[in-house]
């Protein structure tokens, strides 16, 4: 009897192991960047260029962080969850805009409304380089002593944003 | 064009109709105007030691947009980046570990084409010998039980006569 079950308990093993790796996303790297507090910077603002933003003026708070640009076609994707979540004022989001021409990205948040608090401009990638950032749009949630909690890689759909960002917020602010 | 920055639209800019005529004018174009123009390139790098440490060292990182290329050889707009950032690094003294380790710690050690070895990469390193060393065993196992199941059985009378016969048969035949 053995002789016969080994193979199939075998081949159920592959199929396990097959199922599991094809329902991983291979696009989705894990940021060694979660726990650990968020690399300072200093960029200037999208609407008011003379004046900097600074992640360390928001310690205190429960924030997002979603990097953003003009070109980007899934930010186009996320956008009215970012829009509606703003309207909502659970957290505050702040955009960075990654590697973007700043009359497009005020082109893009007049034509499709602004859901940012505030945001500032990365023309040359460089904090995004230290966030880790490999594509747009990805969202960091940062809790009140300025350490990176979770990563959202891709854009923040309504059920992420209602099965982790938000218990994550809620807990955070707690 | 912007390659691949994009998470969820990966490049659909190849398959654009039309791009192949056009590349292939260009060629036909620069094959043209090629005797023309020979003069000896000028070099890409402003300094050459630069460059070839920062590829070498490139050479082992994968780039995060295109999965399977090497930062080294990937065009995407965030290898550039990581380039620029590598040399930045060397003409700053950094040491090779030095610039592995500032990867790893915004990447994560995905970016390592050759990973250290450590407990989150034990599977990775040893398993292949796992699984060879439960190939051999199996093996072994096996041909141990077959060869116990092989009994050497004598001839009966009949075969043995047989037999018997055709080697006398053969034994003529070489006489003659």
């Amino acid at each position: 009897m053995i002789r016969y079950l080994l193979p199939l308990l075998a081949f159920i093993l592959l199929v396990a192991f097959l199922a599991v790796g094809l329902k991983l996303n291979p696009r989705e790297v894990p940021s060694p960047l979660v726990d650990k507090p968020a690399p300072p910077f200093a960029l200037p603002q999208l609407h008011q260029p003379d004046a900097q933003f600074a992640p360390q003026d928001l310690l205190g708070k429960v924030w997002l962080l979603n990097v953003w640009a003009s070109w980007c076609v899934s930010c186009r994707q996320e956008h009215p969850v970012l829009v509606r979540l703003h309207e909502s004022g659970a957290v505050p989001i702040y955009g960075l805009n990654y590697k973007d021409q700043r009359a497009d990205a005020l082109k893009w948040l007049a034509q499709f409304g602004d859901p940012y608090t505030l945001s500032f401009v990365d023309a040359e990638g460089r904090v995004g380089i230290d966030y880790g950032v490999y594509g747009v749009p990805e969202t960091y949630v940062i809790d009140k002593q300025g350490v990176i909690r979770y990563k959202q890689i891709g854009p923040v759909t309504q059920e992420v944003l209602d099965k982790t960002i938000l218990p994550l917020v809620a807990k955070l602010n707690a | 064009m912007r390659l691949l920055a994009s998470h969820g639209g990966a490049g659909r800019g190849w398959r654009r109709a039309g791009a192949f005529p056009l590349a292939f004018l260009c060629l036909l174009a620069a094959f043209l105007a090629a005797p023309a123009a020979a003069r000896e390139a000028a070099a890409l790098a402003e300094d050459e030691a630069v460059e070839a440490r920062m590829v070498t060292i490139t050479q082992d990182l994968r780039c995060l947009v295109c999965q399977n290329e090497s930062l080294a050889a990937s065009r995407a707009d965030l290898a550039m980046d990581l380039r620029r950032e590598v040399r930045e690094q060397i003409k700053l003294g950094k040491s090779d570990q030095e610039i592995l380790d500032f990867m790893v710690a915004r990447y994560g050690d995905f970016v390592l084409y050759r990973p250290a070895f450590k407990a989150t990469t034990l599977l990775l390193w040893v398993g292949p010998f796992l699984l060879l060393l439960a190939g051999v065993a199996a093996l072994a196992l096996y041909l141990r039980r077959r060869s116990r199941r092989v009994v050497t059985t004598g001839l009966t009378p009949e075969e043995q006569e047989q037999a018997d016969k055709l080697l006398d048969l053969g034994a003529d035949e070489n006489k003659q």
